[in-house]
């Protein structure tokens, strides 16, 4: 797994498997994932809702919610395997060497306690520093996330703070410890547009500065555009394509990956039309056999059906389709419509 | 804030004018107050000439404010079935039923309130699961029911704790007290635990209801992922926020551990205003009735008063926003 | 995606449901409804069932008073099973009688109370301006008093307004009307709330336009929406409706002992209570206690079933 530095990776999933037992039987969320992080690095989890990424997410802080269960793999960070450590081992990681930030902020922040208080009580959770360091740290804290008047806006209460303001604030808190990777689940989808990209730049800096890694998840690709270093993007549970931002948006090797791309607009660019990928990503309960993609694939063939493909080289990054192998996809099939 | 309080104050007298006007009504054309006051051989002319002394041939307005200043005087009449004044008759009977209520209340949230806690932050350890049913059982079983099975266990068959009345009481002023004598004492158990049971199980289930979705939350998620402990999630953040709605219907509960001392004093032979009541409402002894409904409506309407401030003081979303807003999510 | 050949019949879909599902993997709650449906049908079928008519003078003989539960002492007999109260009345029998009006009382207030929750509930919403203002204020005065206290107080009012023997032969209708009138504010405030939602939606607006009754529309469109908390509400209301009857009843101002529900039985019961003969309120007790819970894990389990949250 090579990765822009040379230094050992930061984060490490091998194969992770997350599922979900129902009266139904077992749903596979979450289907052999594999990824690494690099210490400093923002990746990008891109893919459209249900796809396995906030599980994915949720998976590396401990914190799937049950039933949900990791099955199978493994999930290291600075070497060390984190998936299989028991509560109070990962309590301890949480917060002070893994960070995360959720996508609604009014509701991520207990509105009965100030935001002074949840502040330094985080601090002293994992730092030991008395009451009135914490209550400076947490004040120098809310002046970097950029909190005009942070001396008396430490004393309020969550509700009293904008939108915007208040994911500045759980920017904070999930920077409070220093911790060397940072989980954003939907950072700015709850959030205005026009401020979206304050918080987007704003957490880029941070990170740039703390030297934290980032692994953003979102459906907004235009975000990880502007973000990312490298960018994962996961369809029905697995990852269809995982490379450098660049190469990934302006030459994706991977079918779905430019159907996503060739759908966004974009301006100052003459478009006879915008690409649409006929039908819907499947339930989990239907996932196709062989590739998951492969009935709405414009160039799929009979191996397609049948062989699942892993990620393989394709240039710079690395795709999941038999387009990319030695052997191909086999004989092309007519393509009939799709109904949706 | 201050508005916000002249205006529930504003509502709490409409809603007492209303009982009053309830309490008035009842007082005045239920059953005719002359008849049940009178004797047989009393003439006609007699009785018209009580009629009006009585002021009961004044405009019916006349009558209601005479009636509001005679209650706000303490003046209820007399009742039909004694003859004696009905204020002094409410008075020797309220010390009872207080600190019988007050008994069942502790009683209730101090077994009620941890057990809900407990049962919320484990529930699918068995303990938890084994409270649920016995809660279940709790809301199931009638007051008087489980009144009866008491005094058959432990006074009938095991003779350890008397079967009715309030045992030795003491007299302190115009009050009168059970907490300092041991028959007093012991007189109170067996009725403090049938009153307080179905309010301990309403406490249990809500606190127990409240935690599980707390629990839930996106702000515990996020506390959580910052790695706080789990204690200062589960005291510190779930129960705190728990305690914000419970707040409310535990006090209102407690008002209506007062009305349901009715059946407990009925079952227990306690000589309070519960079973004042009682007796009024199978006499038909209306004045008793309607001051009854007056002090019942009066001590609803502070409880609720009081429930009210103290949610401002304990939400701060409230405060900023003057109370308009009754902030239902969490 | 091609269409199905037929939609399954409803008791497909009912049977594939996840209510029936999460009914059916809950023992307690198939327990709970057995229980229940048992109850009801042998307090229904009582006149047939029933080895004595307990409350007919003419068969009662004052030589059979106050025997002891067969299985409990050599004094009992078998044709009294569970014994005899003082006046010679079978326990089992007067259990069956007092069962169905219990039953019948419960059922009976719940609709009343529904019945009226609901009217005004539409009416609140919809007509709005005063007669909405009214009925809330008259709702949440109502509210600040426990039910129990309401259904007494309307039973006082209506002892004094007709004679004692009057009253005992219009009891149940007493009964029922006291306790519908104390529960309906609840199904009344959710009604309301639903049609105030409805109100503002372009359908109404447009039905108005086209000439449709609005009402009507709305009425289609708001009840299907508060089945389910309307039903929650109701399952909870049967079992406290049960109750109160039955401390009504116990308290002497309920149902007389000539036409005993089970709350009577308990009170004349426990007359002899002091002597020892616990039979006569034990077993209408238990019966009372088993229907109220079997209902209430009927409520628990149907609130569950329909919380759309914990799905």
């Amino acid at each position: 797994m090579a990765n822009a530095s040379n230094n050992p990776p930061l984060l490490e999933v091998r194969n992770l498997r997350v599922e979900f037992p129902t009266r139904r039987g077992t749903l596979l969320a979450v289907d052999d994932v594999s990824f690494d992080i690099a210490p400093g690095e923002v990746l990008g989890v891109v893919g459209e809702s249900g796809a396995g990424k906030s599980l994915t997410g949720n998976a590396i802080i401990g914190l799937l919610e049950p039933p949900g269960r990791i099955a199978a793999g493994e999930i290291r960070l600075e070497g060390r395997r984190i998936d299989n450590l028991p509560y109070e081992e990962m309590r301890k990681i949480r917060g002070a060497r893994i960070g995360a930030i959720f996508q609604d902020p009014l509701t991520s922040l207990n509105p009965l306690y100030t935001v002074g208080r949840q502040l330094v009580e985080t601090i002293q959770t994992h730092l030991p520093l008395g009451a009135a360091e914490a209550r400076t740290r947490a004040l120098d804290l809310l002046k970097e996330v950029g909190i005009p008047g942070a001396e008396a806006r430490i004393d309020h209460y969550p509700h009293q703070f904008s939108g915007g303001m208040r994911q500045r604030v759980v920017i904070a808190l999930a920077l409070c410890a220093s911790p060397r990777l940072i989980v954003a689940d939907e950072p700015t989808t709850a959030l205005d547009v026009s401020i979206q990209a304050q918080i987007i730049a704003l957490l880029k800096k941070l990170c740039r500065e703390h030297g934290t890694a980032v692994m953003l998840v979102t459906h907004d690709m235009g975000v990880i555009a502007e973000t990312a270093d490298r960018v994962a993007v996961m369809y029905a549970g697995r990852i269809a394509e995982i490379g450098p931002v660049r190469d990934v948006v302006k030459d994706a090797k991977h079918p779905y990956t430019k159907g996503l791309m060739g759908s966004i607009p974009s301006l100052g660019v003459r478009q006879e039309r915008l690409t649409q990928i006929d039908g819907a990503m499947p339930r989990l309960t239907e996932i196709p056999r062989g590739c998951a993609f492969n009935p709405r694939c414009t160039r799929r063939g009979q191996r397609c059906l049948v062989e699942r493909p892993e990620l393989m080289a394709a240039g710079a990054s690395r795709a999941a389709c038999w387009l990319h192998d030695k052997g191909g996809v086999g004989a092309p099939i007519e393509r009939e419509r799709v109904d949706a | 804030m201050i508005a916000f309080i002249l205006r529930r104050l504003l509502q709490s007298v409409a809603v007492l004018l209303a009982v009053g006007l309830v309490a008035f009504s009842l007082f005045r054309y239920v059953g005719d107050p002359i008849n049940a006051m009178v004797g047989q051989d009393t003439t006609m002319e007699e009785r018209a000439q009580l009629r009006d002394k009585l002021g009961l041939n004044d405009p019916a307005p006349v009558q209601f404010f005479h009636f509001i200043a005679n209650a706000a005087r303490g003046n209820f009449g007399l009742s039909y079935r004694t003859s004696e004044p009905v204020a002094r008759m409410i008075v020797e009977r309220v010390p009872a039923t207080l600190e019988l209520s007050l008994c069942a209340a502790l009683f209730a949230l101090g077994v009620g309130l941890p057990m809900g806690v407990y049962t919320g932050l484990y529930p699918k350890h068995w303990t938890a699961r084994l409270f649920q049913a016995v809660s279940l059982i709790g809301i199931s079983l009638p007051t008087f029911l489980i009144g009866i099975l008491l005094i058959l266990v432990f006074a009938v068959t095991l003779h350890w704790l008397p079967s009715f009345g309030r045992g030795q009481t003491v007299q302190i002023g115009w009050w009168t007290t059970n907490f300092l004598t041991i028959s007093g004492l012991k007189a109170l158990i067996l009725p403090s635990i049938t009153l307080g049971l179905f309010q301990l199980t309403l406490i249990m289930r809500l606190v127990r209801s409240e935690m599980l979705e707390v629990m839930r939350t996106d702000y515990i998620k996020f506390a959580r992922a910052r790695g706080l402990t789990n204690r200062a999630i589960n005291f510190g953040h779930a129960l705190k926020n728990t305690l914000v709605p419970v707040i409310t219907v535990t006090g209102l509960q407690l008002g209506s551990l007062i009305a349901f001392a009715i059946v407990t004093e009925t079952v227990f032979a306690w000589p309070g205003v519960g079973q004042l009541f009682i007796q009024s409402v199978q006499f038909s002894d209306i004045p008793v009735m309607a001051a009854y409904l007056l002090l019942i409506g009066l001590l609803f309407v502070l409880i609720n008063l009081t429930v009210d401030l103290l949610y401002f003081v304990v939400d701060p979303r409230l405060r900023s926003q003057g109370g308009t807003a009754r902030v239902g999510g969490h | 995606m091609a269409t199905s050949a037929t939609q399954p019949g409803w008791w497909h879909r009912v049977a594939d449901s996840d209510v029936w599902w999460s009914f059916r993997s809950s023992p307690m709650t198939v327990a709970a409804a057995v229980v229940t449906i048992l109850i009801i049908v042998v307090a229904f079928l009582s006149p047939v069932l029933a080895p004595h008519t307990p409350f007919d003078p003419a068969s009662l003989s004052l030589t059979d008073g106050l025997k002891p539960p067969v299985f409990f002492s050599s004094e009992g007999e078998w044709t009294f099973p569970l014994g005899t109260d003082d006046q010679g009345r079978d326990v089992l029998s007067s259990i069956m009688y007092g069962t169905r009006l219990s039953l019948v009382v419960g059922f009976a207030s719940v609709a009343v109370a529904m019945t009226l929750g609901i009217g005004l509930g539409l009416v609140s919403g919809y007509v709005g301006g005063t007669v909405d203002a009214v009925i809330m204020r008259i709702a949440d005065v109502q509210l600040t008093f426990p039910a129990i206290l309401v259904a007494l107080l309307i039973d006082g009012i209506v002892r004094g307004l007709i004679s004692v023997q009057r009253h005992d032969e219009i009891a149940l209708f007493v009964i029922v009307g006291a306790i519908g009138l104390s529960f309906w504010v609840q199904y009344a405030r959710t009604v309301r709330g639903s049609v105030l939602v409805e109100k503002n939606k372009e359908y109404v607006q447009a039905a108005r336009v086209i000439g449709l009754s609005p009402v009507l529309i709305m009425v289609r469109h708001v009840l299907p929406n508060v089945t389910g908390p309307v039903l929650v509400i109701a399952t909870i209301n049967l079992g406290l409706a049960i109750i109160t009857e039955a401390t009504l009843s116990f308290l002497g101002v309920g149902l007389p002992s000539t036409q005993p529900s089970l709350g009577t039985l308990i009170r004349l019961g426990n007359e002899v209570l002091q002597s020892g003969d616990w039979w006569i309120t034990v077993f209408p007790g238990a019966t009372l206690a088993a229907l109220v819970l079997a209902v209430n894990l009927l409520g628990d389990w149907l609130r569950d079933a329909l919380n759309p949250k914990l799905r």
